[in-house]
């Protein structure tokens, strides 16, 4: 696997690496979804990203017909310069032994504002826990950490942070570490 | 901020049959956590776990250092396992960088990689005794990982906390003597666990207290993204060692433990027969490491990686560790999201602590394999 560039759409160089398990993958959601941006296809990874109103119709298709049955982690990245935040689902399938080196990154943005009021601003993504029940805590976490609220998630309260927390969410790259 | 409900600061009518127990977090049987349980005389109705207690931010500290000084404060969730978690945290950087592993210290890692393993799951194992009352089995494993940590000591120069995984290879090269050494304490210490089962597993208290309680199945293991011994527990046969080798465990010559129970006695065994295959592996790679060789390749000063994101996972003490890191050409990660085999388990604690009696919290919460520090990171 290689260093490669992968911000635009540039599947990798060397075909033969990637197997035809992850081509076909591949092909199946762009086949079914022709908005989704596949962004690589390296060996045992691919990523998908998903504006955020397909989210959920993507997510069932990759459950439903593709088998990946968890999410192994839910991460949030704040992009500041482009006013959003990426939320980036690791999925991955215990029940496929042909899919059990794959995990599918699963990403879509949300707009970011510059004073968050987690919950109550527009940073809101639709909750995938109806169809990957595995996401709950990490969404948890992703919500206060970033200030993503996840609509239908029945579960948005604080996890890791202290009760007395009143800063802004602290994995947002606006907040700084005291001394550095 | 807006109007948030906080864990366990809920007003709640008073009622007359629940009551609200708070089990930590200082108390010793929650490790560093508060579980919130809701009981109905000695029946929990409601559990809520509220991890956190021990948070220090890693992922946030990872932005703001760079890939090699990250290193030390990166192996701290998890002390006795600091092996296991850099692993993926070096196999990532390599990827990011372009590196290539030296043939030894791909060996040499897998043998402390699996030492760690066992000294981990040594010192679960007391903690597993001790909270059933069992205190030989506190005792035994405590003094048994000090022939592992003795060994690790001798190959890295710190007791726990080793930093012997850097991108790129390992620190230092093992001492003259050390296969033998290493070949004596694992024949040794294979012995040793074998007794377990006599004083342990085969006893009848621990039988009555964890068989049939706390039980997961099979599906609700898939559903809920478990991971690790309580996956394999519940009769999942999944391990990133043999589903996705990394470095040289495609060479190795190891079985995975499945048990189809997934009650808290299945959950508690599989750590310990996964001991026995550990044992396995540090003699096969004893026998086919290359004698001689560089075991790190050189660095140039404070490395940048790529435009580019990579996803790198292994098989720690506590299920598969995964690491997250996203590169933007600068010399530190600009997101690092560390998946953990605890936070993952975590899930499934309320799901199995609910109906059960309040005197199954310590078979059933310490049978999950959990470590707080991991899940709070």
């Amino acid at each position: 696997m290689s260093s490669t560039n992968n911000t635009e759409i540039e599947k990798i160089e060397d075909t033969s690496l990637v197997s035809d398990t992850e081509k076909s993958l591949s092909d199946s959601i762009s086949k079914k979804f022709p908005n989704v941006q596949i962004t690589y296809v390296n060996p045992n990874r691919i990523r998908v990203n998903v504006k955020r109103e397909e989210i959920i119709d993507v997510a069932s298709f990759i459950r439903d017909e593709l088998h990946f049955d968890h999410a192994e982690s839910v991460s949030g990245v704040d992009y500041p310069e482009d006013n959003q935040v990426e939320v980036v689902y690791h999925l991955g399938s215990y029940t496929d032994p042909s899919l059990s080196k794959q995990i599918l990154a699963l990403a879509t943005r949300t707009p970011r504002e510059d004073i968050p009021h987690p919950g109550n601003d527009n940073t809101k993504l639709p909750s995938l826990y109806d169809v990957f029940p595995s996401v709950s805590f990490h969404e948890r976490e992703c919500f206060e950490m970033l200030g993503v609220y996840f609509e239908g998630n029945p579960d948005n309260r604080r996890l890791l942070l202290p009760e007395d927390w009143a800063d802004i969410p602290p994995l947002r790259k606006d907040f700084a570490i005291k001394g550095r | 901020m807006s109007e948030r409900i906080l864990p366990g600061l809920q007003l709640e009518k008073v009622d007359d049959r629940i009551m609200t127990l708070n089990v930590g977090p200082q108390h010793p049987g929650s490790g560093h956590m508060r579980i919130i349980l809701k009981v109905d005389g000695d029946y929990i109705v409601h559990c809520d776990p509220d991890p956190g207690y021990v948070h220090r931010g890693e992922e946030k500290m990872a932005e703001y250092r760079n890939y090699i000084t990250n290193i030390p404060h990166l192996e701290r969730p998890v002390i006795h396992d600091s092996c296991n978690i850099l692993y993926p945290y070096c196999l990532g950087v390599e990827e990011l960088l372009g590196l290539e592993v030296p043939e030894r210290a791909k060996y040499l890692r897998v043998i402390a990689a699996e030492l760690n393993r066992c000294v981990y799951t040594q010192y679960w194992l007391g903690i597993y005794g001790i909270f059933l009352g069992h205190s030989t089995m506190f005792m035994w494993p405590v003094g048994d990982r000090e022939l592992f940590i003795d060994l690790l000591e001798k190959m890295t120069g710190a007791r726990v906390t080793h930093s012997y995984f850097v991108p790129g290879g390992i620190r230092n090269d093992v001492p003259p003597n050390f296969e033998d050494v290493c070949l004596r304490h694992v024949n040794y210490f294979e012995k040793r666990i074998k007794e377990y089962a006599d004083v342990f597993y085969d006893n009848p208290i621990l039988i009555s207290r964890t068989k049939d309680t706390g039980i997961l199945s099979r599906e609700d293991a898939i559903k809920l993204g478990t991971t690790g011994s309580v996956l394999r527990a519940s009769g999942v046969d999944f391990d990133i060692r043999k589903k996705e080798p990394y470095d040289v465990y495609e060479e190795m010559d190891f079985d995975t433990n499945v048990l189809k129970e997934g009650d808290s006695y299945a959950r508690s065994k599989i750590p310990w027969l996964d001991m026995f295959q550990s044992c396995r592996i540090i003699r096969d790679a004893l026998q086919k490491m290359p004698k001689s060789g560089s075991v790190r390749v050189k660095l140039k000063p404070n490395p940048r990686g790529g435009d580019t994101e990579v996803y790198r996972r292994v098989e720690s003490g506590r299920g598969t560790l995964g690491m997250h890191i996203v590169s933007k050409g600068k010399p530190q990660p600009y997101r690092l999201k560390m998946s953990v085999g605890s936070f993952r388990n975590l899930i499934a604690m309320p799901h199995l602590l609910t109906g059960e009696k309040l005197g199954n919290l310590p078979p059933v919460y310490w049978s999950l394999n959990y470590w707080p520090v991991e899940a709070d990171r």
